[in-house]
């Protein structure tokens, strides 16, 4: 017997299989593997307009960017972004998931409104939120004065903005991590209630024993996403303060756009793009360890 | 055991206060979007009657006709593009024993930790090279391969009986006929979740659109959102809110009807 035909033969279900997957590595190979590997190797070079590379400069622009107040400014914003949105964010998730887990009559109607959220996009929350932070005219202003407190300049002010900025993206996560939460909850086995129930367990107890163990691989899941999530913010960004003022929401992304497609340094952008994918690398791979650790699966 | 009546009202309460706050924003914008000028300055919460000034307003200020078709094409394909790619490669992944299958699923898994915008310059050059700028193919087929949705597939494809496969070898049934007949029908849910979780992720796609459109020939609502508003910034709140409450509707409605479905399906898939 040919043994290449036989190797040939014996291989139809790699070359078959291939066939179904090979869609997506084409499409990854394009749009994922090959630019990663791209913006690495643009990372060390300055480059022309047009974005080839033009001179090799070594770790340069890393230097450049570590020793560099902008993006000091860009690297604290974006962590004190992350800070201030994800923890809020989920507690106020699990809270409402909580409460629309409850068998109550026309608790789809809650479920619904809380979800809502996830509908509006970036774009149509960021410009509802501008309107609501208008100095003179918007809402949070109107509620101040009010109840007698001083103005605030929400977006104008670099003390406040960041804050701002914050608030509103906590609110148009929590529809998503809600929608998660809320699923992970009617996963839990309904005969681990019923037992603890007998024993006269009170509201507080049955969480902290039974719902939070139950749902911690939910929980874990949706805190690695919000994480992750957070070092991506963009179009709110964009739309509410353009990285201002004096640079107090220049998100890392905000960032990286502003360097490679207003001022061209596609040099630095790239460098600022590994060092962001370096982080949500670090990110990702911690979670991990601690999530084994912690998380209890059923 | 029954929840008590003192428990109920106190539920009740809970929900009804903060379901409203969640939910106030997109009322405020709706209220809104019937008010004219001197209304909002007023501060009021109810517009005085429910005219529709704004909304032809801001269909005559912007090609928003055009947008939401751009939007309506874009997101349909990248749907259709993603359960396609996905539902191939899931299929591979479990009906397929063969050498290298890990290593590929370990690069699909990596895949997932690139963040899209780490990767963006390139792809921006890659669709420059292509001659892609302000095209649907541009906008549309980088996002058609999807690491999540291989997985949320993957995981409904295993609770498929292995006995089914094997009676299918049997019976003769080829390989894409399996896929074709009986397992895409069985996954019919799976794919429903997926589906509506690529149209709305790509409907409110911002980043993108706006790297790659720089006229209005595919240009999408989103980013005419952000026209819109660098426009009339100072003036016409109620004709921008008009634009915010038309291009939030399809998005909402689908939220709607398959809230339910869209829980149950991204949950599992969370839990691999």
């Amino acid at each position: 017997m040919n043994t290449t035909g036989s190797l040939w033969k014996r291989s139809v279900n790699g070359r078959t299989a291939l066939l179904y997957l090979l869609p997506s590595i084409i499409l990854f190979s394009v749009f994922v593997f090959y630019p990663m590997f791209r913006t690495i190797y643009l990372s060390f070079f300055l480059t022309d307009q047009a974005g080839n590379a033009a001179i090799n400069v070594g770790f340069e622009n890393y230097q450049y960017l570590l020793g560099s107040s902008e993006f000091q400014n860009s690297m604290k914003a974006t962590i004190l972004f992350v800070l201030y949105t994800v923890p809020i964010g989920i507690i106020l998730a699990l809270f409402f998931a909580l409460l629309a887990n409850e068998k109550l009559k026309g608790i789809g109607f809650f479920r619904t409104m809380y979800s809502s959220t996830m509908g509006v996009s970036v774009a149509a929350s960021s410009v509802i939120w501008l309107f609501m932070f208008n100095p003179s005219i918007g809402m949070f202003n109107r509620l101040l004065q009010t109840v007698g407190l001083p103005q605030i300049q929400w977006l104008l002010d670099p003390e406040w903005a960041l804050l701002s900025v914050s608030m509103s993206t906590i609110w148009m996560n929590v529809g998503f991590s809600f929608l998660i939460l809320l699923g992970g909850l009617q996963n839990i086995d309904e005969h681990l209630y019923e037992s603890s129930r007998i024993d006269g367990a009170g509201y507080f107890y049955r969480l902290r024993r039974i719902t939070l163990p139950m749902l911690s691989p939910t929980l874990f899941f949706i805190i690695t996403i919000s994480l992750i999530n957070a070092f991506q913010t963009f179009g709110q960004i964009d739309i509410l303060t353009k990285g201002g003022p004096s640079q107090s929401t220049n998100l890392i992304v905000y960032s990286i756009y502003r360097e490679a497609f207003v001022n061209y340094q596609f040099g630095t952008a790239s460098a600022q793009a590994v060092i962001l994918f370096v982080i949500i690398l670090i990110v990702t791979i911690l979670q991990f360890k601690l999530g084994e650790r912690k998380v209890h699966y059923q | 055991m029954k929840t008590s009546l003192p428990a109920k009202i106190w539920l009740y309460f809970l929900l009804i206060v903060t379901s409203l706050c969640v939910f106030f924003p997109v009322l405020y914008a709706f209220m809104i979007s019937f008010m004219t000028g001197p209304e909002i300055i007023q501060g009021r919460f109810f517009p005085q009657t429910f005219n529709l000034e704004n909304y032809t307003k801001v269909f005559d200020r912007l090609p928003l006709l055009n947008y939401l078709l751009n939007s309506f094409i874009v997101s349909i394909s990248v749907m259709l593009g993603q359960l396609v790619v996905c539902s191939l490669a899931a299929y591979a992944f479990v009906f397929f024993k063969f050498k290298g299958r890990d290593f590929i699923f370990f690069l699909f898994i990596s895949t997932m930790m690139i963040p899209w915008e780490a990767t963006m310059i390139p792809n921006v050059f890659t669709i420059r090279k292509l001659d892609w700028f302000n095209t649907y193919q541009g906008l549309t087929l980088p996002f058609f391969a999807l690491a999540f949705g291989t997985f949320l597939l993957r995981q409904h494809f295993l609770t498929i009986p292995k006995e089914l496969h094997e009676a299918s070898q049997i019976a003769g049934l080829s390989r894409f006929k399996f896929f074709w007949k009986v397992v895409l029908p069985i996954s019919k849910t799976s794919l429903v979740t997926l589906g509506a979780y690529g149209f709305l992720t790509t409907w409110n796609m911002y980043l993108w659109p706006l790297l790659i459109t720089t006229n209005q020939s595919v240009r999408t609502v989103q980013i005419g959102l952000k026209q819109l508003q660098s426009q009339e910034i100072a003036t016409e709140w109620g004709v921008v809110m008009a634009g915010v409450i038309v291009v939030i509707i399809p998005t909402l409605l689908l939220l709607f009807i398959g809230q339910k479905q869209l829980q149950k399906g991204l949950s599992q898939g969370a839990l691999k």
